[in-house]
Formats: structure tokens, C-alpha cells, sequence
């Protein structure tokens, strides 16, 4: 251990933590647009032809089954270079897409989990009822699929910003390349990378308690019936 | 005057402050039938729990064939029983629970042939001979290869039986084995225990609800309220010609 | 055409490598959950602990800053290289992971119905025959189909060793690009579809998992 300096770290952890603000307005953005993109798998794969709904699974299969590094690259290097619809993305922007369009899917899923959760008797309420179908999903579908999805999106944030730090690869000037930076200034990334991987603990462990304090609170208002059918992994907090 | 098998010396149990058990004094002979009966919340499960070692009294002793059940001796002094101990002496005893609990990865055949080969060291052909015995005796001969899901509850009751059985236990607890059963499927399994009681051997400790069954099995009857043993004695007598008020209303409820 | 032709035996060269990080981290990081698993339940509250700060750590911080530290930080706090950029990024993939499924173990271990340990007790099974004989394989059979989806996460994980410079199918890739950047939407896509076909066996392997699991578990 004779070699960490507290001198070094004392220094080194302004700098990094400079980069914080854009960690976190990356994270933010990525997952607004995960919401919002993974309502259009969640619709589009309900499309009522068989052929279209086939295609629409094997490419959401593809982005989820690909990594996501790979994937911001292509956003970020290969656009441009697309003929005729290509144009230049700033780091940010493509960061934005690509973790974004990568974690829709399993967005989506988790939608999807929460509508097949719903109860069947309360399709054929709204039958007989005789709801449009746009009163159908306004009051009665989505009120009761949207809230035992909430902890899992909540797990979708914590696993979000984990997965941030992918962008420093293309130029996003997170924690994660501050750390990177000040060791290259300084030949030493002992201290800057251990700052980094502080950051993250003392900002995703709270959150992933508040989470799972929700899922219990959850649980026991909607009766433990949680949706079925979701992607074990969102329960178990993983990074794709 | 025999010895008796188990002794139950002021047992008392309770679970975080609620006290089930208030002071249980019973001895049970070899070979002899008791069933008990009384109220749910009674503590009438317990009492055979803790004789499976699945619950540890909170005071009081259990002895079994002469042995201290949850006490061992350790240089000169009574320590709590380590799980060695623990093994040793409920080796003689056999339970059959009210939900099953068959082993759902297993078939018929290997839920009752595995604990004599692993536990007792059997081999494994004088092992499967025995335990297809006892599956036939039970009247499930032809699903020696049935995985327990592919069972009604009535079968899956007679097969836990014949597990308990195969291992020839001395003493054998059954606990409320038939409240899970669907109504037209208890008789089958009553009719398992009428026939394994028959036999004489072995002691039996029935906590039910089946009044008849427990006249008709039964060498002693024990009714359980309020964590005590407030009546006991010969069937006809506890169930038929008790003073006890709390027994009587409690009979009139399963009589209606 | 022409641009495939030229991209693709230089991806291959990739393969090996992805394959290899690929294979020792499922191992490893398989192996690691069980260890974990299994110490999280022990009597002993200090292994418990221990254990505890290790999932939570690996848990609660990124793979691609795990990588990076043990790859640049570790050697330098204790003078210790770890031996190759292979092991470091073998060992961040596994680590991580091996932390996540280490939660799927114990918890799977822990849902195995509270009556399959009685009678177990009931037949005088011992503490480890129990656990051997009764708990242990109803348990794999519910930890089959998460333990299924991790095959995927550890492929599309093993992409960030090109980071640190293993030569992988990513790594290829990068070359390919920064030689001739109008190349890279074939490169980029054909990189993508590299790690298709290799996730296709995994996700049938999960599927088959899956419908493994659906049979012999008696949960609460």
C-alpha cells in the first residue's frame, strides 16, 4: 500500500469530480430516451401482422445481444459515413442514442411485462364496458400496468448510470475521462480511477437501497403480484 | 410396565412473546397410538415438531428411547444438543407432513430409496427392493418412475408414508395429513394409516381433525387448549363422555 | 461487396480472443457466484461480511471502471502485475458478474420451500445431505434461466478488453476504422453481426435453460 498518496488524491478528486455533472445529465438523457423509445418496441411489437411483429423481435434481439460499446461506436464513427441519411453526432448526442436505443429494449420489455400483468378479466371489462380503445388503455390498462413496473424502471437508472462511463470512449468527458485525463497530465491513475469508482458506489448503493425499499412497498400494495414474464436481470440489478 | 419412548418433561414453547406450548407432561409407551386433537392455534403441531427437532423447545426436556432429545452432555455438564446429537437420536423417528413436502426433482422411487441409501448406508439394490415394497403396500406400484407433480394429493400423501415407512422408523409422527386433501381423497389415505396402525409396532403420534378416525385408531386421546394438555384418555371416553366444557363445544363445531 | 471482402478476414483474426475472454469468464465468473453465493449463507459472519463488501462494491461500480482499475490502478498499489491483460479483463468480467449472480444463488437457495428442509430433517439427513441431495438441485434448476441471460450480458461485456488493448473482434474493428474511416459503417455493422452469431447459441442455450428450469422445484 506504500504507494497511494493522499497528496495525490487530495488533488486528483476536484478534478474528477468535475466531470460529475456531465455523468449525470448523460445518465439522465440516456434514460428519458430509453422511456420514451421503449413505448415504441412495446407498441410496434404489438402489431397485429405476424410477418412485421417477426422482424421487429429479431431487431430488438440484435441490439440487445451486441454490445453496447460496439454499438456506440457505429453510432458515433459509421453514421457520418452512411450515404445520403449520415450526419456528424456530437459525443454527447451519440452517446445519447446509442445507450439510449440499446437499453429501449429492455425497457420495453419491462412495459411489456407490466401490461401482461394486468389481469385478463379486466380486458373483458373494458369490453363489456364498452370502452374505446383509447379509453381502454387510458383508464384501465395502463394505470394498473404502469406502477409494479416503477422499481424495476428505478433499477434501469441505477443500471443506466453504470454504464455511462462507455461514452468516455468516444470523447465524453465524464468522471470516468477526467480520471483518464489527470492520469495521463500526471502518470498516475491509482488515485483519479479509485475517485471514480468511489463516485459510484456512494451514488448508486443509496439509490439501489431507495429501489429496493419501493419494490417491498410496491409488493405489498399490489397484492406480490409482481408482472410476470420481465427479464429476471432488471430484479438483479445488472449492467448489459 | 413397559419404559416408555418418548417423555415430554415440562416442555414449554413460545415463539417471540406468544406461548404455545405452557407445560407439556407426556409420556408415550412403544407401540401405542395417540392422536391429539383441539383448536388451531392450540399448539397441537408443535408438540410433534419439536420431537422432529424442527422447532427447539424454549425449556423443559424430550427424551427419546432413554436419550435427552435436545440436551447433550459435554465434560460433566447438559449443553445444548449439537447437530451430531441431534442425529443420533431422532434416527428412530418418521414424519409425515400435512402439505407433503415430496421431493419435486426426485421420482416416487428415488423420494423414498434415497434416504436409506444416503442416510442409513443401505445398498442400493436391498434399498430399492424395500422401498418398491412399501410403495405397492401403499397402492402405488406402477409409478415407481412418476415424478410427485404427476401425483393427485391423495398419492402424493401415501408416497411421503412410504418414505417415512422405509426407513422403519420406531416412532412415527403425522402431522394434520390429510387437511390438505381434497374431501373425496382423505379416505384413501386414512385407509394407509388404518393399515400401518394394524401392524402394532410402531408408536404413532396423529395430530388430526378426522374425529372418527382417531376413535377408531387411536389408544389415547389428548385434547390440546391453551398450550396444555387439558383432557386425555381412552378415545370413547375424551371424545364421547367429557365433562370438559371447552372439549364439548370444540366437538360440537366438527359434529355439525 | 468489395468493402466485405476486404473486412472480413480481418474481424476473424478477433475471434479467437473474444471467444477465449468469453469462455474463462463464464467459468470463472459461474464458479465465483457459487463461492460468493455459498459464503453470503455461511454461519460465519465474517465471511458473510466479507463477501457482502464484495458483491456491493462490484455491484455498485462500473465493469469498464472495474476493468481499468485493476488493470491500471492495481499494479501500482501493490506492485503486483496481474500477469496479462488477458487475466485482468478475464477478472473484471468474472468479478463483476460473479457478484450479480452471486445474489441469483443465494436467493434461489433461500426460495427453496421451508418444507423440503423439514423433511429432509425428517429422513436424518445431515446439514450437507440436505443441502447436497434436496436444497442444492432444486435451487440450480431456479437459478437456469437468469444464470441464461448472464451468458449474454458476459459476450457483449467482453467487447471493453479492446480497451485495453487485447486484440478482439472490437479491436479489429478500430484498426479497420481508423485506417479508412468511409469503411466504418461496414466495419461497424459487420462487428455487430460477428457478436450476433456468436450470441445466437447462448440464446438458444438460455431458452433450453429456461424451459429446464420449469420442471422439479418446489417453491414457496
Amino acid at each position: 500500500m506504500n504507494n497511494w498518496s493522499w497528496e495525490i488524491f487530495l488533488e486528483a478528486f476536484p478534478y474528477v469530480l468535475e466531470g460529475i455533472g456531465i455523468t449525470i445529465g448523460l445518465t439522465i438523457a440516456c434514460y428519458l430516451f430509453a422511456l420514451i423509445f421503449g413505448f415504441i418496441w412495446t407498441f410496434v411489437r404489438r402489431i397485429p401482422v405476424k410477418p412485421v411483429r417477426w422482424v421487429i423481435l429479431w431487431i430488438m434481439e440484435f441490439i440487445r445481444s451486441t454490445p453496447p460499446l460496439v454499438q456506440l461506436f457505429f453510432i458515433y464513427y459509421a453514421w457520418p459515413m452512411v450515404p445520403g441519411i449520415g450526419m456528424t453526432l456530437s459525443p454527447f448526442t451519440s452517446a445519447v442514442l446509442g445507450l439510449g436505443i440499446h437499453y429501449s429494449t429492455y425497457i420495453g420489455e419491462v412495459y411489456r411485462s407490466g401490461i401482461d400483468g394486468v389481469d385478463k378479466g379486466q380486458w373483458e371489462a373494458s369490453r363489456a364496458l364498452n370502452f374505446s380503445t383509447r379509453q381502454k388503455w387510458t383508464k384501465i390498462i395502463l394505470p394498473q400496468a404502469i406502477p409494479p413496473t416503477i422499481p424495476m424502471l428505478g433499477n434501469y437508472l441505477i443500471i443506466m448510470f453504470k454504464e455511462v462511463p462507455l461514452a468516455s470512449t468516444i470523447g465524453v468527458v465524464g468522471i470516468l475521462q477526467m480520471a483518464n485525463n489527470f492520469g495521463a497530465e500526471n502518470w498516475r491513475y491509482l488515485e483519479p480511477l479509485t475517485i471514480v469508482a468511489i463516485l459510484f458506489l456512494v451514488l448508486s448503493y443509496p439509490s439501489a437501497i431507495l429501489i429496493n425499499k419501493l419494490e417491498r412497498k410496491m409488493n405489498r400494495r399490489f397484492d406480490k403480484k409482481t408482472p410476470t414474464g420481465s427479464k429476471p436481470i432488471s430484479k438483479a440489478n445488472a449492467p448489459g | 410396565m413397559t419404559e416408555p419412548i418418548v417423555m415430554y418433561k415440562d416442555v414449554h414453547k413460545s415463539f417471540g412473546d406468544v406461548s404455545v406450548l405452557r407445560g407439556i407432561d407426556l409420556d408415550i409407551k412403544p407401540g401405542e397410538k395417540v392422536a391429539v386433537i383441539g383448536p388451531s392455534g392450540s399448539g397441537k403441531t408443535t408438540i410433534i415438531r419439536m420431537l422432529m427437532t424442527l422447532e427447539q423447545p424454549t425449556s423443559g426436556s424430550i427424551i427419546v428411547d432413554g436419550k435427552n432429545l435436545w440436551q447433550m452432555e459435554k465434560g460433566g455438564q447438559l449443553v445444548p444438543a449439537n447437530e451430531k446429537h441431534l442425529r443420533e437420536v431422532r434416527g428412530d423417528i418418521g414424519m409425515v407432513f400435512q402439505h407433503f413436502n415430496l421431493f419435486p426433482h426426485m421420482t416416487i422411487l428415488e423420494n423414498c430409496m434415497t434416504a436409506p441409501v444416503q442416510v442409513k448406508k443401505e445398498d442400493k439394490a436391498t434399498a430399492k427392493k424395500h422401498s418398491i415394497e412399501m410403495l405397492e403396500k401403499v397402492g402405488l406400484g406402477d409409478k415407481l418412475d412418476n415424478y410427485p407433480s404427476q401425483l393427485s394429493g391423495g398419492q402424493k400423501q401415501r408416497v411421503a408414508m412410504a418414505r417415512a415407512l422405509v426407513m422403519r422408523p420406531k416412532i412415527m409422527l403425522f402431522d394434520e395429513v390429510t387437511s390438505a386433501l381434497d374431501p373425496e381423497l382423505v379416505g384413501e389415505v386414512l385407509e394407509v394409516i388404518r393399515d400401518i396402525a394394524k401392524e402394532g409396532e410402531m408408536a404413532m403420534v396423529l395430530v388430526t381433525h378426522e374425529m372418527d378416525f382417531a376413535l377408531d385408531v387411536a389408544d389415547r386421546v389428548l385434547f390440546l387448549d391453551n398450550g396444555v394438555i387439558a383432557e386425555q384418555g381412552p378415545p370413547s371416553q375424551v371424545l364421547e363422555h367429557s365433562e370438559n366444557e371447552r372439549l364439548q363445544s370444540f366437538l360440537h363445531r366438527f359434529r355439525k | 461487396m468489395d468493402a466485405i471482402v476486404e473486412v472480413f478476414p480481418v474481424l476473424v483474426k478477433g475471434v479467437e480472443i473474444t471467444i477465449k475472454v468469453l469462455l474463462a469468464s463464464i467459468v470463472l465468473g459461474y464458479l465465483m457466484a457459487f463461492i460468493a453465493g455459498f459464503c453470503r449463507l455461511s454461519n460465519n459472519i465474517i465471511l458473510r461480511k466479507i463477501t457482502g463488501f464484495y458483491v456491493e462494491v462490484f455491484r455498485g461500480t462500473s465493469l469498464i471502471v472495474q476493468l481499468f482499475w485493476l488493470y491500471y490502478a492495481l499494479p501500482i498499489l501493490f506492485g503486483i502485475e496481474i500477469g496479462s491483460d488477458f487475466w485482468a479483463g478475464v477478472l473484471a468480467i468474472s468479478l463483476n458478474y460473479g457478484a450479480y449472480m452471486s445474489e441469483i444463488v443465494r436467493s434461489s437457495i433461500l426460495s427453496v420451500a421451508k418444507g423440503q428442509t423439514e423433511a429432509a430433517t425428517a429422513l436424518n439427513m445431515s446439514r450437507f445431505q440436505r443441502m447436497r441431495l434436496v436444497i442444492f438441485p432444486q435451487a440450480v434448476r431456479m437459478m437456469l434461466p437468469e444464470f441464461g441471460n448472464y451468458l449474454i450480458l458476459m459476450l457483449k461485456s467482453t467487447s471493453l478488453v479492446s480497451l485495453i488493448g487485447m486484440t478482439d473482434i472490437l479491436y479489429y474493428g478500430d484498426i479497420l476504422r481508423s485506417s479508412d474511416l468511409s469503411q466504418a459503417p461496414t466495419v461497424y455493422l459487420l462487428v455487430l453481426v460477428f457478436y450476433f452469431i456468436i450470441a445466437l447459441p447462448l440464446i438458444w442455450l438460455t431458452k433450453k435453460m429456461e424451459s429446464a428450469s420449469k420442471k422439479g422445484v418446489a417453491s414457496q
